[in-house]
């Protein structure tokens, strides 16, 4: 049943998201394909619709997918299951064990949980480049020109040029190149 | 204690417990620590809901424990002034903004699509994401502790993750994170008994 379904995946997601937002996108991206829900490339668009949107990029993810696959029930139970995780640790820790996170095991975990997080968005991030950015030449120079035009915007002014102000960029740039 | 407070104060708090977080679930992009400051500028200076100290310890929970980092401040103001109720509430008040925004989007998203230049834009936009996601992991391992055992942990992890999406391989991301933390688990187990 999709609900079950919807309610297992993301509470998976929001149990497993360390390291914020772009933590949520592998795992995101994992639970939904696997399940087969949306594909690959509309998930794409969907992480840059929710960069551009307020709140939490993987409440809206979860928003969006459990939306396209069961309307206003399905987006009410993939948002509760993605929020459910943190907010039932947040009282518990709050509650009954502020000294958990102390704790030397648990920190022995956290100390492999963090890093290997890191690796899974380091992993995904080039598989996305590679696979989105190299299919044929005008890719190959859009990922060359936004990258350097986004990495380079820091040598110019201390903060750089912000995400949203990148995916207006290649909004953009996708326009003018791809109309052409 | 806060049961003697009248229920008309009581409700108001609850109120303002609400939209202050719908404020700021409506008011924050692309997530994360932009909310944080936001947070901060609000439950801390503004409302003193919170203190300072309070909204660092806040921070480095968030830090260690899954999920959106301001789902959990929300949690964590919304039970420090009304209990479980005020947790409810204020976490509500963050996701309700960005829910219906969403849902609204879902509804026209495929339609949109249709249209030539909007699809265009998305063909620019698919190459940004990449670029946002591996920007986000060289950001936290430029603040990772530089120690051999995290650093082989975080390497090992994105050169099997990179194969599991290459080969399209039944592996997900979450047996790795367990592996992980089995492997960090076992290293201090046997540190412990070396000692």
């Amino acid at each position: 049943m999709i609900y079950l379904e919807l309610l297992a995946g993301f509470l998976k997601v929001g149990l497993f998201a360390f390291g914020g937002a772009y933590g949520a996108i592998p795992l995101i991206r994992d639970v939904v394909l696997s399940y087969g829900w949306i594909s690959d490339e509309m998930l794409t668009y969907m992480i840059a619709v929710s960069e551009s949107t307020p709140g939490p990029i993987m409440v809206n993810l979860a928003t969006y997918v459990g939306s396209s696959q069961a309307g206003i029930l399905g987006a009410l139970v993939a948002t509760t299951a993605v929020v459910l995780p943190s907010f039932i640790i947040i009282l518990v820790i709050m509650v009954l064990l502020k000294k958990i996170l102390k704790n030397p095991w648990t920190q022995a975990i956290l100390r492999g949980l963090k890093p290997c997080m890191i690796g899974i968005i380091l992993a995904t991030g080039a598989f996305m480049i590679l696979r989105n950015g190299t299919t044929d030449m005008t890719a190959i120079i859009m990922t060359e020109g936004l990258a350097a035009a986004y990495f380079g915007s820091r040598l110019v002014t201390k903060k750089g040029m912000s995400p949203i102000g990148l995916i207006g960029l290649s909004a953009v740039a996708g326009i003018i190149v791809y109309s052409l | 204690m806060k049961n003697t407070q009248s229920p008309k104060a009581a409700t108001a708090t609850a109120i303002d417990l609400f939209l202050t977080f719908a404020k700021v679930g409506l008011f924050t992009f692309g997530g994360g620590y932009a909310m944080i400051s936001l947070i901060e500028n609000t439950c801390v200076e503004k409302k003193a809901w919170i203190t300072h100290d309070e909204m660092m310890d806040v921070t480095v929970i968030a830090e260690s424990t899954p999920g959106p980092i301001a789902i959990n401040c929300a949690t964590y103001v919304g039970y420090k002034q009304k209990g479980f109720a005020g947790a409810l509430i204020a976490t509500l008040g963050m996701v309700l903004p960005s829910f219906l925004i969403i849902f609204l989007i879902s509804m026209f998203l495929d339609n949109f699509l249709e249209i030539k230049w909007i699809a265009n834009a998305f063909m620019g936009i698919k190459i940004a994401v990449g670029i946002l996601i591996f920007d986000a992991a060289i950001k936290m391992i430029r603040k990772m502790q530089k120690k051999p055992i995290p650093m082989a942990i975080m390497a090992c992890s994105a050169v099997a993750m990179f194969l599991i999406n290459f080969y399209a391989l039944g592996f997900s991301s979450i047996m790795l994170m367990l592996v992980a933390a089995i492997v960090s688990l076992s290293i201090f187990a046997i540190k412990g008994a070396a000692k």
